[in-house]
């Protein structure tokens, strides 16, 4: 009885950091910035309560900047988490074949962008995308294709962000990659018998396998999309004409710009809820195509 | 039948061979720009390698702006950030993964929740909080909360420390032995790779970090690689040369750092991955 005691005791001393962290910088902070999200409060002045206005003026219009940002950030994440799953999986997945050689060499070139940081990375991308001078221009020129202006026109600039944030897929390729060396061999050894083709071993082994894998990088790579910030804020300034101004960026503005807390509290509550919604639509659909191997 | 698979074989490693190449080619392009001239990096068609190699592009841009400092800067931040992480989040995941507590359940899973609140959220409030306190301009509140253990580092060492044996614990409570003595003798020291995997990341989140810095600190002096990078960015924009110079000191530590624990940042990856 003692020692259970002492157990606990011990036990509650060695979380006792991370409880109250958890307390301190998250429980404390999103308690705070709800009530601070129905309040007027410049920094300046004491925060005064206004009931629903902020959001108010948010969903009808006064404040222009709302829908665009979110307009441009579900444009974005729609093109970015398919997109960047596809390409991830298909790299895995080849990766993955038997007779590759040197598998560890591509693994440590696919990675590598993932560890540059976001300022560097965005230097380097303001430079390839670059009209004039920039590298994947000269290469449109050099097939005789007409040039685009990535960065730099309405149209482009978020499919240019897309392709950046793809270069730093590397480690959802590795957690994929985990999970292909995961399928039991027996599986496809028991399809060859039956004398399944690599098109249907694919389709009903591999596939199956892997949606767990599949569902937990939707769901991470949905979370960071409609959080996409530094990029935005280095190349573009959310431009041109707003037409990057994704929505964290829209809230670090609102707030660290012109000094709206209130308001910006409001904008990042709003954010908060759509992905507690596409997060639980998410899980909702999961039990119709993820597979899980326990419960078979 | 034969050569067909043969044909496969060879597409299968084109493509990945492209795929190296979309991720090496702005890593290239960014050395050799910064070894060109002024002029030579505006030339059409463009040119692949530099000539001749101007290596005082590199000290250009580091005495331009007080690169120096901006590192050492970077150096005490991440430094600090380390050393906290390793001691919470281990102390941490050890309670979670083998003390048996009142509201343990209940402290994990509101960890493992906070995962995914958008850090936008608690960004203001912990702002005006460090305001009252009068912490701004300082490296307080890019330190500290690092000291109260991060959810991902505590997730990441509990699923390790959870596959540890039991019975280890028990026989040394039978020798009488306490809980931090089996922390210490006997969990620390089994967990070097889960613990390198932390360190790294940890390394990498506080020397990539950017928001943070713009938000908190205000005075050059202050400022980390991150924020000084893109000042310079705003100060000299047109000297490309001199800009992917002074990218490529940024990214170099991080590459460096990289390649010494490689191995390990492939298990954590992995290991995050799977216990999802």
């Amino acid at each position: 009885m003692l020692h259970k005691r002492r157990i606990a005791v011990a036990g509650i001393l060695f979380a006792l950091p991370s409880i109250f962290g958890i307390m301190l910088f998250v429980i404390l902070p999103m308690l705070t910035s709800l009530l601070l999200s129905f309040t007027d409060y410049r920094i300046v002045n004491t925060p005064k309560f206004i009931g629903f206005t902020n959001y108010k003026r948010l969903f009808d219009g006064t404040d222009p900047y709302f829908y665009n940002s979110l307009w441009v950030t579900f444009k974005y994440v729609i093109l970015r988490v398919p997109l960047g799953l596809i390409v991830s999986f298909i790299a895995a997945f080849l990766l993955n074949m038997e007779f590759i050689r040197g598998k560890s060499v591509f693994r440590t070139i696919f990675y590598l962008p993932a560890i540059v940081p976001a300022v560097a990375s965005s230097m380097i991308w303001i430079w390839l995308f670059s009209p004039d001078l920039g590298l994947f221009n000269s290469f449109l020129e050099a097939l005789n294709l007409p040039t685009l202006n990535w960065l730099y026109s309405e149209n482009t600039v978020v499919p240019s962000i897309v392709i950046m944030s793809l270069w730093g897929m590397g480690s959802t390729i590795i957690i994929f990659l985990a999970g292909l060396q995961g399928v039991p061999r027996s599986l496809y050894e028991a399809a060859i018998v039956d004398g399944a083709g690599a098109v249907r071993k694919f389709r009903h082994i591999t596939i199956p396998m892997m949606t767990p894998i599949i569902f937990f990088n939707l769901i991470m790579g949905s979370i960071g999309a409609f959080q996409v910030f530094t990029e935005a804020l280095i190349m573009t300034q959310g431009g041109p004409n707003n037409a990057s101004l994704f929505y964290n960026y829209y809230i670090y503005r609102q707030a660290f710009q012109f000094g709206e807390m209130g308001q910006a509290s409001a904008i990042a509550w709003i954010l908060f809820i759509i992905i507690l919604i596409v997060t639980a639509i998410f899980f909702r659909t999961s039990k119709t195509w993820v597979f899980y191997e326990s419960e078979v | 039948m034969r050569k067909s698979r043969r044909v496969s074989q060879i597409i299968v490693y084109a493509i990945l061979i492209l795929g190296s190449v979309f991720c090496l080619l702005p890593l290239f392009w960014l050395v050799r720009s910064s070894m060109m001239s002024s002029m030579q990096i505006f030339e059409m068609p463009p040119k692949w390698i530099p000539s001749p190699f101007r290596f005082q592009n590199y000290t250009e841009a580091l005495t331009t702006i007080d690169f120096l400092r901006f590192f050492r800067n970077t150096l005490t931040i991440t430094a600090s950030c380390l050393i906290g992480a390793l001691i919470s989040s281990s102390l941490g995941a050890y309670s979670y993964a083998r003390l048996d507590w009142p509201g343990k359940k209940f402290f994990f899973g509101l960890l493992l929740a906070s995962m995914m609140l958008p850090g936008a959220v608690t960004l203001i409030p912990t702002f005006i909080g460090w305001r009252l306190a009068d912490l701004i301009n300082t490296y307080v509140p890019l330190i500290l909360p690092v000291w109260f253990g991060s959810a991902f580092d505590i997730f990441l060492l509990r699923q390790f420390y959870a596959g540890i044996p039991r019975d280890l614990d028990e026989a040394a409570y039978v020798d009488g032995a306490g809980p931090w003595t089996i922390f210490w003798r006997i969990i620390i020291p089994l967990s070097k790779p889960p613990l390198i995997v932390i360190g790294l990341f940890s390394f990498m989140n506080s020397w990539n970090d950017f928001m943070g810095p713009l938000v908190y600190l205000n005075e050059e002096s202050k400022f980390t690689l991150a924020l000084g990078l893109q000042m310079f960015q705003s100060l000299h924009s047109a000297q490309w040369h001199l800009l992917m110079a002074a990218s490529t000191v940024v990214i170099l530590p991080v590459i460096i750092v990289f390649f010494i624990g490689q191995r390990y940042f492939i298990e954590g990856i992995t290991l995050t991955g799977m216990k999802g």
